[in-house]
């Protein structure tokens, strides 16, 4: 293993085509996963936000938001659930939001809520709003007035949450008679009724699958009850673009192991004849193997360093508009999947060093 | 003492349809502390010879016993500890590791085996590079030496792990005539030195002179 170090102190060039090509996978590998957790994140907040073990749609809504309904009769069916302890209703309006000093529309989620969720307190009066601080990059400031929708329903920020978004909108959460106002005055094919909700979010006693068949069992089929994993996975799009990030991922790291492998075989074949020397002075395949290993680790590693210094140096300078996450466990995922790409690409090496052979190092056999 | 026994030893190598045998019915005897040269044309069966007497290659048939250790049967890991501990080698081509010093290309003998504690290796290279005459060159890579230095730092690495007997394939074929004298000196006097046996494989009968006894070898046949 000293060996294998020692050549790559003194003849870094050697490794610097693998190592180059490793350090823009990285960046690649950095930037999707921030790009996929940007995504994720920004989309399902609202969802994740929720201290819920059960959301509960309307049947024919499909699981979506905007077109569920949950009147006040279902409601108390669903109160009377068995296992149900807690009830809030939620709703969510997609609109523009006109902010002081800017010329274009922020978009929001305007979110009307009953229960306090994760990092958002109880709802604040009519008219006020918790702003996500994803709309501080649209000019939102605290104690500023927003006009929401085409009719400008105003409604005053009062304090900051965060990670509270739903569909990369930036969330306004307000009461929800602000909402309903909100909802009717930009859409007023839609408007709701008093008491009539989008979901409601359920906590109860037992598993959150059970209860949830318990509320649609006691509700008759009219709703549609999910938990909180399979809520945030109904959300248009989710599924399918987390399915496509990490086809994505894994093939880049597919393309690491490739690279890895592809480099050291051909390391390994330029070095017959030293390793042949090596095995004939006492060297093991197995101490030979393993620097090919480190070499191949230690390639890897310097790649994710300089990768990711790269990578969160140009994140730096995209604009904020742009999905992009970068997160310590993303980013130690992608160390540890580099690191394990590259071990398992040396390893198309170990064929060859087991088969050199040490009487090569005397001569070919006369 | 024996540093070498070799009995009735047989190698045959399958080529095509037809047995090639490479090695017939040899044998031979070193003594501790001799030098025997093994003199022979390309393709008589003199490097494997070599080989199956350092452990690199196995025969097909006979008995083979260096420094009391019977390698005859011995699997890979055996024969990859025996050379470890037990023989010496240096190659024709020297085959030094370019990226290390001299120093470093003896210490490695110690770090593949984890024979000695780093510091005891560095003072044992030192040594044995003084005593070759590269005490001012310990630190300088492969390709800063001439040829005649580095045939001396791949002697020293062959005496690194203090062997019963080392092994020299055409140890002056890369040197100049009065240059292969002087290594064959120098094999000769560190050999004695130490009480160590040699096998000098070599097709120059000059070189000859500096050893205790000659065989020649002819189509695999090993005669006096």
């Amino acid at each position: 293993m000293r060996l294998a170090l020692r050549e790559m102190r003194r003849r870094p060039n050697r490794f610097a085509v693998a190592t180059i090509v490793l350090t823009l996978l990285t960046v690649l590998l950095v930037f999707l996963g921030g790009l996929l957790d940007g995504l994720y994140l920004g989309s399902t907040g609202l969802i994740r936000a929720q201290r819920a073990d059960v959301f509960v749609f309307s049947a024919a809504s499909r699981q979506s938001f905007l077109r569920s309904r949950i009147d006040p009769p279902l409601r108390a069916q669903v109160e009377q659930a068995p296992g149900v302890q807690v009830v809030g209703g939620l709703g969510v309006a997609l609109v523009g939001g006109k902010v002081q000093g800017r010329s274009g529309l922020a978009d929001t989620a305007v979110v009307g809520y009953e229960l306090p969720a994760n990092g958002v307190p109880g709802p604040p009066p009519p008219g006020e709003a918790y702003a996500d601080r994803r709309l501080e990059a649209d000019g939102v400031k605290v104690g500023q007035t927003i006009e929401l929708g085409p009719a400008l329903v105003p409604v005053k920020v009062v304090g900051w949450v965060r990670d509270t978004n739903y569909l990369l909108q930036g969330a306004l959460w307000v009461a929800p008679v602000t909402w309903r106002d909100v909802q009717a005055r930009s859409r007023p094919d839609e408007t709701l009724s008093a008491g009539v909700f989008q979901v409601l979010v359920v906590r109860g006693a037992g598993s959150a699958s059970q209860l949830a068949r318990q509320v649609d069992a006691a509700t008759g089929g009219a709703t549609k009850s999910l938990t909180r994993d399979a809520a945030i996975l109904s959300l248009p799009g989710t599924k399918e673009q987390k399915n496509t990030f990490n086809q994505i991922i894994f093939t880049t790291f597919a393309v690491a192991v490739l690279v890895v492998g592809l480099f050291f075989a051909l390391l390994t074949i330029e070095r017959t004849a030293l390793y042949g020397v090596l095995k004939a002075i006492g060297a093991s395949t197995g101490q030979l193997f393993v620097g090919v290993v480190v070499q191949a680790v230690v390639c890897a590693f310097v790649a994710f360093v300089v990768g990711a210094a790269i990578a969160f140096g140009v994140a730096a300078l995209v604009p904020a508009s742009l999905p992009l996450l970068l997160q310590s466990s993303r980013v130690a995922t992608t160390l540890a999947g580099i690191v394990v790409a590259a071990a398992v690409g040396a390893v198309f090496s170990l064929r060859r060093v087991v088969h050199i052979d040490p009487a090569s190092a005397i001569g070919s056999a006369s | 003492m024996t540093a070498l026994d070799l009995r009735d030893v047989r190698k045959v190598y399958r080529s095509g349809d037809a047995d090639v045998v490479a090695l017939d019915h040899a044998s031979l005897s070193v003594a501790d502390d001799e030098i025997v040269a093994l003199l022979g044309p390309s393709g008589s069966g003199k490097t494997t010879l070599l080989s199956i007497a350092g452990g690199l290659l196995s025969s097909t048939s006979g008995s083979v016993v260096v420094a009391g250790h019977d390698i005859t049967d011995a699997g890979s890991k055996e024969l990859t500890e025996f050379r470890r501990r037990e023989v010496g080698f240096v190659f024709q081509s020297v085959n030094l590791v370019p990226f290390l010093t001299a120093k470093e290309n003896l210490m490695v003998v110690d770090e593949l085996g984890r024979t000695r504690s780093r510091s005891a290796s560095r003072r044992r290279a030192e040594q044995l590079l003084g005593e070759l005459g590269l005490g001012e060159r310990t630190d300088n890579v492969p390709g800063q030496l001439s040829g005649g230095e580095r045939q001396r730092v791949a002697i020293g690495r062959a005496l690194m792990n203090e062997p019963r007997i080392v092994f020299f394939d055409e140890p002056t074929s890369a040197l100049d005539t009065h240059l292969g004298e002087q290594v064959m000196e120098l094999i000769r006097t560190e050999v004695k030195g130490r009480g160590t046996a040699a096998v000098v494989v070599t097709h120059d009968l000059r070189m000859t002179a500096h050893v205790d006894r000659t065989l020649h070898i002819t189509d695999g046949v090993l005669g006096a």
